[in-house]
């Protein structure tokens, strides 16, 4: 079992959320989180004083799978948050060693 | 002779500028500050309305308002009794005298709530309650009856419409004077949380103004009307001004660019806007705009200090450019209460009264608010601890927070 943890664009979530539905990914958390990357940050003026904010509110969805669904998932959500500009984000994959299902105590692929 | 139409818009000028304070300068001001902040910010505007309406009452009109020591004070002690206040005051023989008080109430509560503007996200709470009655008592009280009550700057010949010195000069001042002795935040950062808190405490000072100004004719009229056309067409003018500025530094205009110029157009209007015409009005509200735009962009990163939200660099800047616009544009046709005109009339007479006006109070002001400022630092410290500002005050002052966002 792997953990894909994509950081993303905010206005990327719905896209990304929808095209995972499709492939039969529904199970995920999403957070909102900030950070930065290559670009350093981005420019704001308040009162003619300029200001560089470098951590940037992006959007974490994590999503846990089964080994064999990793490529599709990692396709789908690659083609559904790029824009092609700077600040589209990355994602991180993760072995995950167990899964448990608090409700029924199911472990493994089958409480994914 | 009491007249009920002036009567009814004196009223409703009094609720007019009593929004402009509570919400309008708590709500422009909360949005300007940092979210763990934003509660206390509009705490000090709301207390300072509560402290003020009861010291008008128990001294504050008398002083200003009744009778007269020597051009410097007036002599009536107390203005607490209803059936005193019931006959009308000199200044406004068309409305009850009770009413002329409240309505001049809400200027007085309106300027001290200004000056926190100077000082949000440090300074402490309990000292800002004794700093209000302080302050009120040692400057806006003299610099009223000064200028409105019969005092010596009035004899001078010095005008000030609707309160271009009383109320923004000396918050202005009084900002900057508080402002250097409490010393910079430790993050001096101006990155506003919530724009649109502010963009609606724009919209209520915009709305309130109009009872502050077109209210200060004191009569629904002639006079009335031409002050609230003046005040929209300076803060539109100023709005525009400050959005010119913005696109010539930076290529974008910025929403709260067009609020601060909104804000120091109808600021520089204050004080001329029942003696100018309406193309002065639009001069002075552009000029005043790309003035403030300067103040805060540039003389104060070069001076240093830290007016969090730009009390002294719009509305102390405001009241020099309106006090001297009035010197400059004032057309006696206009105003009966107006013994010459301005410079375009062909005289320096009231430009010179003006200058005289706008130096006295400023050296007034920043002095007596520097003393009272430094004697409560050493009396029982005017700034919260470090750890409490950088955490933030509302948890640690009022363990209140503004957003429970779960």
């Amino acid at each position: 079992m792997k953990k894909i943890t994509a950081i993303i664009r905010r206005e990327k979530l719905e896209d990304v959320k929808d095209a995972l539905e499709l492939v039969g990914i529904h199970g995920m958390t999403v957070s909102d989180v900030r950070g930065r990357g290559q670009q350093m940050g981005i420019r704001e003026s308040y009162r003619g004083m300029d200001y560089c904010v470098d951590l940037i509110p992006k959007v974490q969805v994590e999503v846990v799978v089964d080994s064999e669904d990793l490529e599709k998932v990692i396709e789908t959500v690659t083609e559904n948050a790029r824009t092609g500009d700077i600040g589209d984000g990355k994602i991180f994959v993760t072995d995950v060693l167990d899964v448990v299902r608090i409700r029924t105590g199911e472990r493994g692929k089958k409480a994914i | 002779m009491l007249n009920s139409g002036d009567t009814a818009w004196m009223l409703i000028s009094t609720a007019l500028v009593i929004l402009m304070t509570i919400p309008g300068v708590a709500m422009f001001y909360s949005g300007l500050t940092k979210r763990e902040n934003v509660l206390n910010t509009i705490f000090l505007s709301f207390v300072s309305f509560g402290v003020v309406s009861l010291l008008w009452f128990l001294f504050g009109y008398g002083l200003i308002f009744g009778g007269d020591i020597s051009g410097i004070i007036g002599t009536q002690i107390s203005s607490i009794s209803l059936t005193a206040l019931n006959s009308a005051s000199e200044y406004a023989p068309t409305i009850p005298g009770g009413l002329f008080a409240i309505f001049q109430m809400t200027f007085a509560a309106i300027t001290v709530a200004l000056i926190s503007g100077a000082v949000v996200e440090r300074i402490r709470f309990s000292s800002w309650i004794i700093f209000i009655p302080l302050w009120f008592t040692f400057v806006y009280v003299p610099v009223a009856h000064w200028v409105w009550g019969g005092g010596f700057l009035q004899n001078l010949g010095v005008y000030d419409f609707a309160g271009g010195i009383v109320v923004h000069l000396t918050s202005g001042i009084a900002a900057l004077a508080l402002a250097l002795v409490i010393g910079p935040r430790h993050d001096q950062k101006l990155m506003p949380h919530h724009l649109g808190y502010s963009v609606i405490g724009t919209g209520l000072l915009w709305f309130g103004w109009f009872g502050f100004n077109a209210g200060s004719a004191l009569s629904a009229g002639n006079l009335a009307t031409d002050a609230m056309i003046v005040t929209n067409t300076s803060a539109a003018a100023g709005m525009l001004g400050w959005m010119l500025m913005d696109r010539i530094k930076t290529g974008k205009p910025t929403l709260l660019g067009a609020l601060s110029g909104a804000v120091a157009g109808l600021a520089s209007i204050t004080p001329a806007a029942g003696f100018v015409d309406i193309g002065a009005s639009i001069l002075i509200g552009f000029l005043a705009a790309m003035l403030c735009y300067l103040a805060v962009s540039w003389l104060k990163p070069l001076l240093g200090y830290d007016d969090a939200l730009d009390v002294f660099g719009i509305h102390g800047v405001s009241g020099v450019i309106g006090t001297i616009g009035v010197g400059l544009f004032a057309i006696p046709a206009l105003n009966p209460a107006l013994t010459g005109g301005g410079l375009i009339t062909g005289s320096t007479a009231l430009l010179t009264s003006q200058v005289i006006g706008v130096v006295t109070v400023i050296i007034y002001t920043f002095t007596v608010t520097y003393i009272l400022a430094s004697l409560l630092k050493k009396w029982r410290g005017l700034r919260v601890e470090r750890e409490d500002e950088i955490q933030g005050l509302d948890i640690n002052l009022h363990e209140e927070t503004g957003y429970r966002l779960t």
